[in-house]
């Protein structure tokens, strides 16, 4: 599913050479459940960058559904989002001025999806996350647990080969944390392909298998 | 794809709807200008022209500028028509100013000397009397033929065959009196007085014929009638120098090309604000996008391409500005209706200067939407999606 193989991401500030990522390997098969836990600073942010194809690495291979990303155009990258990714963000990142249902909407309009169709799978995805009463909500006038809900239905709905999540709980209360986070267990159950980033190791036991990441460098951790 | 980005578009205009309406303005207000600017230009240069030609198309005026040679007579002008095919009336004409008097009212007129086809020439109709007649002419009579305005200033009334009035001292019958031709461009006969050519010659001492008007059979025949003219003069005085000969196009042509200037003149100061218009779009639509920057990295993420977000930026600023000109050329509307009305003149709105405003409202929205569109979409989604 993911392979990557010594992925250096290299920033130079004032001369200086910085490895966010300094050959990083790791692999992930398909229908798992991993946790990339690490603190801030650690280079996870730039990994999940990378995995989620918002950004290349500067060295290394990089394999998605056994398709290279190397040297892609910014298009071939954006399609590649639209199709084979979803994202959860810890803030969300839903659109303001759109209804949930709308927002749901979205990736299948990019993808091109006749309009019908769009507005029954976006229905069925947010019925899924048990939200079929806040179709036309607005994200403000939703709780952080139901905006997550929505941003994770999103994630969905275009049935990605991947799920990427960053700080999913980070935002959210203890007690809706918990509820994600069994939600993320349910999808994990139903075959999808879950991939966490935390630095909170309490949600990232909740994960099948554990990477950990410091400095750049990934390794795997032990099962608990 | 388009009609996605349009309903997109479309929503993020009704989302801020204060904003969008006062980005419109500055292209309604420019609209406008252009369009009832260019109307009222236009309107009245038709309105010019429509009088223009209603004093007729096929006469010819003719002024002889030089006293070397020996002077046209007034039969030389009177055989003209018999000579001449083309030619159907002419009549020589001279013009004073002079003083009228009737009992104790006075006022001071032009006075028109010329003989009986003067009024077939100028299609002048009378309330009552009669015109003048060639033997008024050939006996020097102190007839008079009054303008509607200038009996009404000397009697109070209009119905004064049979009265006398003096002109410079001299007594006059008046035979007739010229029906109210309203007011007119080139100025109306209703304030002038008409008398015989020969007795206005011996009154002002004007000898022989300086200046004589003549109708063409047909419009047709205009130019061949100028031409025939011209080879008259040609003969007698050897000189082009020595005559001059206008005719209702040349004036036409020079009215024409006035009015043009000024229709561009005025359509250049309106386009400047439109262009200030767009530059306000352009403004608005540059803040939209910094603005929206996590918006435009949360679509880049979930799957918006390049071109996605350039159209979504362009059609908005292609909506705004359109919508804007749709306003802006109904209020045209609006406010050409109203000035109508007040005026009391008609000013109609072409379809080519809506058609044409429409079209450049909406280029102003693509060329200054570009700048702002291009950048959305070339904004990384990393540091967009950061961005606070």
């Amino acid at each position: 599913m993911i392979q990557m193989k010594n992925i250096s991401k290299i920033y130079r500030i004032g001369g200086e050479t910085l490895y966010a990522l300094d050959h990083a390997s790791l692999s992930i098969g398909n229908g798992e459940f991993v946790a990339i836990v690490g603190p801030s600073g650690s280079g996870k942010s730039t990994l999940m960058n990378i995995m989620g194809c918002l950004d290349v690495a500067d060295e290394g291979k990089y394999f998605l559904d056994g398709q290279e990303i190397e040297d892609y155009t910014e298009d071939d990258l954006t399609r590649i989002r639209n199709f084979k990714i979803g994202f959860v963000f810890q803030n969300f990142n839903l659109l303001p001025k759109n209804t949930a249902l709308e927002n749901v909407e979205l990736p299948l309009i990019y993808q091109g999806v006749p309009r019908r169709e769009c507005r029954a799978r976006a229905r069925q995805a947010l019925e899924r996350m048990g939200l079929s009463e806040r179709l036309e909500h607005r994200p403000s006038e939703l709780s952080g647990g139901q905006q997550q809900r929505v941003a994770i239905a999103r994630a969905l709905v275009t049935s990605p080969s991947l799920i990427l999540a960053d700080e999913p709980t980070g935002n959210l209360d203890h007690k809706t944390g918990v509820e994600i986070m069994e939600l993320f267990r349910e999808l994990h159950g139903n075959g999808n392909t879950i991939v966490l980033i935390t630095h909170d190791d309490g949600v990232a036991k909740k994960a099948e298998r554990r990477l950990r990441i410091l400095d750049g460098q990934v390794t795997e951790e032990a099962k608990a | 794809m388009m009609i996605q980005s349009f309903r997109m578009a479309f929503a993020s205009i009704l989302s801020n709807k204060m904003r969008s309406f006062l980005t419109m303005l500055g292209i309604i207000i420019g609209i406008m200008a252009v369009v009832v600017l260019v109307s009222i230009v236009s309107s009245t240069t038709e309105s010019v022209q429509g009088e223009l030609e209603s004093l007729g198309a096929d006469t010819l005026s003719v002024t002889v500028t030089t006293s070397r040679y020996q002077p046209l007579s007034v039969s030389d002008i009177a055989d003209l028509p018999e000579e001449y095919e083309s030619i159907a009336y002419a009549a020589p004409t001279t013009t004073q100013s002079a003083t009228l008097k009737s009992g104790d009212t006075s006022t001071t007129a032009t006075v028109t000397g010329t003989t009986a086809a003067y009024a077939d020439i100028n299609d002048l109709s009378l309330q009552s009397g009669r015109f003048l007649k060639s033997p008024d002419i050939d006996n020097n009579s102190a007839v008079a033929v009054v303008g509607y305005e200038a009996a009404e200033d000397l009697f109070g009334y209009t119905d004064i065959v049979g009265e006398t009035l003096s002109v410079d001292g001299r007594s006059f019958l008046v035979v007739g009196v010229l029906a109210d031709a309203g007011e007119t461009l080139a100025g109306s006969e209703n304030s002038t007085i008409i008398i015989p050519y020969t007795t206005a010659q011996r009154m002002f001492y004007v000898s022989g014929v300086t200046s004589f008007t003549l109708a063409a059979q047909s419009s047709e025949l205009v130019d061949a009638a100028e031409a025939d003219i011209t080879s008259i003069l040609m003969e007698r005085f050897g000189d082009e120098d020595a005559f001059s000969i206008m005719n209702q196009s040349t004036i036409l042509e020079s009215m024409d090309s006035i009015t043009d200037t000024m229709a561009m003149m005025l359509g250049g100061i309106a386009g400047i604000s439109l262009l200030v218009g767009g530059i306000g779009i352009m403004n608005i639509m540059l803040v939209s996008v910094a603005e929206r920057t996590r918006e435009i990295g949360i679509r880049k993420a979930i799957g918006a391409g390049r071109r996605r977000i350039l159209l979504q930026f362009l059609i908005e600023s292609l909506m705004v500005s359109t919508i804007g000109g749709l306003i802006g050329l109904g209020l045209s509307w609006v406010l050409l209706a109203i000035l109508s009305a007040a005026m009391g003149t008609s000013y109609t709105m072409s379809a080519g200067i809506s058609l044409l405003a429409v079209l450049f409202s909406m280029a102003i929205g693509i060329i200054f939407g570009i700048n702002p569109a291009n950048k959305a979409a070339k904004m990384p989604p990393i540091e967009a999606l950061r961005a606070e």
